[in-house]
């Protein structure tokens, strides 16, 4: 009896805690959809605000953040890349890749608002770029650089190095075999690890707080030398800092729906070359 | 094009990949020189032992106190919090998906997790706003439910996906051996799970929790939006709370260039970036030490 009692709360003890992370979830998509769709529309998302944002949409924040994203991308990817190509193709074991690797591990550890301080002290005064979409793109990019470097080397990983040699022993130098063999094999694992850490890039708030975002622009985005709205900062701003708050929660809510449709999004992309892949394979 | 032009192209382009990798190294110890070159500026105004021993983080008054012990005291206790919640439902919930949960179930767990990942951190925030912090006025009869606990709740939430992946990992990977042998002698699953194969994946388990209290201590927007920025000393977790990198977050925007609160920002993010550093460190070094043992 007291045998079945135990093998009874053990068994509690693990589903409940299960179930409770996926109440988690369940919770938090439930409270901002059901809340939040009904304020998303076509309207929503395709005007700026009005009326000191209690009334109109997101657009120049849906802007905003899309233009931080190609920002980053632009950045971080070719450097990202770059580092996993010679972390994974070119360099032997040494102190030297220790010492990478063991950046690489480090910058992924360091606190985000650090990042802000960071493009702040670097690009907004040390470069003069200013409070900038330029400067908050560059700021997330190098957030970014860990992800993307450790999912590059991941995805080059699972080339076989048969395919290396067998090009090498038709006489091409090495960048050609990487340019023409490695990477395009690798290529969906890259992306796969690209688009998830974009999906986080979008979602960052703490580090572009400093470097450039503003509550209200007049107009939209056009160059990189403007300030510029970002969804995540946008729905800080209503949903903490704006006079009316009371009054503007529908409207923080759409905005939050907007965000998280937006990362999942992405994310569903990447699962989606990922499982093409896995069955490809 | 002649073999020799490939060749040189080749030399070329390795260094640029070499440039890179080097790179992240500046990358690094430019974070490093940017906070310790503003911190010493710091403490050529404000002496070390009244920034750590001191009780009042206060720069906007007269004479400017900067301690940085309420600060860390804040940070300390919503962390705490959030690891009180967030380990036990972590690794319980990491064992039941690595031992027991049947195969199907383990495939729709998985993206459970990885969704739960994915939410941004200011929209856990918001929710702290609106849900989780009427919910604790309620239920403690207080007219504000932006605190310490609420912060907690919130970062348990966040670290649980770090968590319960590394943790998973660290069990999964303990091998079948152990598990047969403890069958043979007549244990059940469950003194299986509680007696070997828990403690067998000990140090994988640690080093989980060292990476998602690594996480809970850099959060800045769930904490900035849900535990209420007093940045007084902290009582209990009902008391509202401002941690470091919320204080970072507030004050930064506001502050006057190179003044001796500018620099008093980049100190706090320097003790910050060395907690964290060395609780990634001592996470990387469990994960190694259970990689070595296992191999």
């Amino acid at each position: 009896m007291k045998k079945k009692l135990t093998h009874f709360l053990n068994w509690v003890l693990l589903v409940g805690s299960t179930c409770i992370v996926c109440l988690f979830l369940g919770i938090i998509l439930f409270d901002i959809f059901s809340k939040g769709f009904s304020s998303v529309s076509w309207n929503f998302i395709s005007q700026p605000p009005e009326q000191g944002m209690t009334k109109g949409g997101i657009l120049p924040a849906l802007i905003g953040t899309l233009w931080l994203t190609l920002i980053t991308t632009l950045f971080a990817v070719p450097f990202g890349i770059g580092c996993a190509v010679y972390l994974n193709e070119y360099a032997k074991p040494s102190l030297l890749t220790n010492i990478i690797r063991a950046s690489i591990r480090n910058l992924a550890g360091i606190p985000s608002i650090i990042y802000g301080l960071f493009g702040l002290a670097l690009f907004v005064q040390g470069l003069r770029m200013g409070t900038s979409v330029l400067s908050a793109g560059l700021t997330l990019g190098l957030l970014s650089l860990p992800y993307i470097i450790t999912t590059t080397e991941e995805a080059l990983k699972r080339i076989p190095n048969s395919m290396r040699e067998a090009t090498l022993a038709l006489g091409a130098t090495q960048f050609e075999t990487i340019k023409d063999v490695v990477l395009p094999k690798a290529l969906p694992g890259i992306l796969t690890g690209i688009i998830l850490t974009l999906s986080r890039a979008a979602g960052e708030t703490a580090p572009i707080l400093f470097t450039g975002v503003a509550f209200y622009i007049n107009g939209l985005t056009s160059s990189l030398n403007q300030e510029f709205m970002a969804l995540p900062y946008h729905l800080y701003m209503l949903s903490t800092q704006h006079q009316s708050i009371q009054q503007v929660r529908p409207l923080a809510y759409g905005t939050a729906v907007v965000l998280i449709v937006l990362v999942f999004g992405l994310n569903l992309i990447a699962f989606y070359i990922r499982f093409k892949q896995r069955t490809q394979d | 094009m002649s073999v020799r032009r490939r060749e040189r192209t080749d030399r070329i382009l390795k260094i640029i990949f070499k440039a890179t990798g080097l790179a992240t190294i500046a990358l690094l110890g430019a974070i490093f020189f940017m906070l310790f070159y503003n911190s010493i500026a710091f403490f050529t105004h404000i002496s070390p032992i009244d920034f750590f021993t001191g009780s009042q983080w206060n720069p906007e008054s007269v004479n400017g106190t900067y301690s940085i012990f309420p600060l860390l005291a804040s940070t300390g206790l919503v962390a705490f919090g959030s690891m009180f919640i967030a380990v036990p439902l972590g690794i319980l919930t990491a064992a039941y998906i690595s031992e027991f949960a049947p195969r199907k179930l383990q495939i729709v767990l998985k993206p459970v997790i990885e969704m739960l990942a994915a939410i941004p951190s200011v929209a856990i925030g918001f929710l702290g706003i609106v849900l989780i912090g009427p919910a604790i006025a309620k239920l403690f009869g207080i007219q504000n439910g932006l605190n310490a606990l609420n912060g907690s709740i919130l970062l348990a939430v966040m670290a649980l996906p770090t968590i319960i992946t590394i943790a998973e990992d660290a069990i999964n990977a303990v091998p079948q051996t152990y598990k047969e042998a403890s069958f043979a002698l007549g244990a059940n699953k469950w003194a299986t799970l509680f007696k070997v194969t828990i403690p067998a994946a000990l140090p994988g388990l640690i080093a989980a929790v060292m990476l998602g209290l690594g996480r809970a201590l850099g959060e800045t927007m769930t904490v900035l939006m849900a535990t209420g920025n007093a940045a007084a000393l902290p009582k209990g977790f009902l008391d509202s709370i401002r941690t470091i990198t919320a204080t970072i977050a507030i004050e930064m925007g506001e502050v006057p260039y190179q003044t001796t609160h500018y620099f008093a920002l980049f100190a706090i993010a320097a003790v910050l970036f060395v907690i964290t550093l060395v609780i990634n460190l001592l996470g990387e070094y469990f994960a190694n030490r259970f990689r070595k043992f296992h191999a």
